[in-house]
């Protein structure tokens, strides 16, 4: 798996181990944990609170909806990843769809000019790739991981920024998953409630691809 | 006929075309590929499938040939 030429780029964050599936699905479980951690005081509290004194159902909701709030608000942290940018000149952008295209086949290409999101399988899952980072969903379509990564050139259009992004992944998606910076690993459902409702039919193909790829 | 295109603000240029016959073409867009690789770019081919490779030296027989700036964790 790992490619004869590895990624450039990781010369830049060379202090990280190289990401693997187990170290994938490790994080997975990690995140997890934290975030029960924080989200069961306040159930805890709630219930507490009920039992000493029900009259305080009001605060006891309270508490309730900070530990649902707080799950969420990770998920919104890794939506941003694939949260479609202010539209720009369309004219480079076009050009650069016309780029993009070719590398695509012709279901990710149509799905990416839907929902701006180009999918991509991989040994880790299938990936979605957007103009400022890439979501993974593990095989099994359960678990999405969100990754922060993209080109510093400000000038780019979108299609070629994830043109950038598509390629890195093709020559070392090892190296892309290290590169890249997590920012968020949970429930495909709970990712796809805050995704913009324009990009979420490519988040629906990634988790069905990635059903596929279980076993 | 094979190119070489940077991926750029304009979308994407073509900086050189050539064809395996046309060795000075090729000797051309080798220095092109050369100078852009000095300027922090990074040489890819796509080869379809899923797979692509970085490339140092300009390759004589791969179609097309893509420039692009390096990717960092945000």
């Amino acid at each position: 798996m790992q490619p004869a030429v590895p990624l450039p780029e990781l010369a830049g964050v060379s202090w990280r181990s190289l990401e693997s599936g187990e170290s994938l699905a490790r994080r997975g479980r990690i995140w997890t944990a934290w975030t029960l951690l924080q989200a069961i005081p306040f159930v805890g509290v709630a219930a507490l609170l009920m039992v000493l004194e029900p009259l305080s159902a009001p605060v006891a909701f309270l508490s309730l909806v900070h530990a649902w709030v707080i799950p969420e608000l990770y998920a919104f942290r890794g939506s941003n990843v694939v949260r479609p940018k202010p539209t720009r000149a369309a004219g480079p952008e076009e050009v650069a769809q016309g780029l993009l295209g070719d590398l695509l086949d012709h279901e990710p290409r149509e799905l990416q000019r839907q929902t701006g999101l180009a999918l991509e399988p991989g040994a880790f899952g299938i990936w979605l790739v957007g103009e400022g980072g890439a979501v993974l969903v593990a095989p099994g379509g359960r678990r999405v991981h969100c990754f922060c990564v993209g080109v510093s050139d400000g000038d780019l259009p979108p299609s070629d920024r994830i043109a950038h992004l598509l390629l890195a992944l093709r020559q070392d998606e090892i190296g892309f998953a290290t590169v890249a910076n997590s920012s968020f690993s949970g429930a495909a459902w709970r990712l796809r409630r805050r995704m913009a409702p324009e990009s979420r039919p490519a988040l629906t193909a990634a988790v069905a691809a990635a059903r596929r790829l279980r076993d | 006929m094979p190119r070489l295109i940077r991926m750029d603000s304009t979308g994407h240029s073509t900086l050189a075309e050539w064809t395996a016959e046309d060795t000075a073409a090729h000797e051309g867009a080798a220095g092109l590929f050369r100078a852009e690789l000095e300027r922090g770019y990074i040489g890819m081919v796509d080869h379809g499938g899923g797979k692509a490779t970085q490339v140092v030296e300009l390759p004589l027989d791969a179609e097309l040939v893509l420039l692009r700036r390096p990717i960092a964790g945000g």
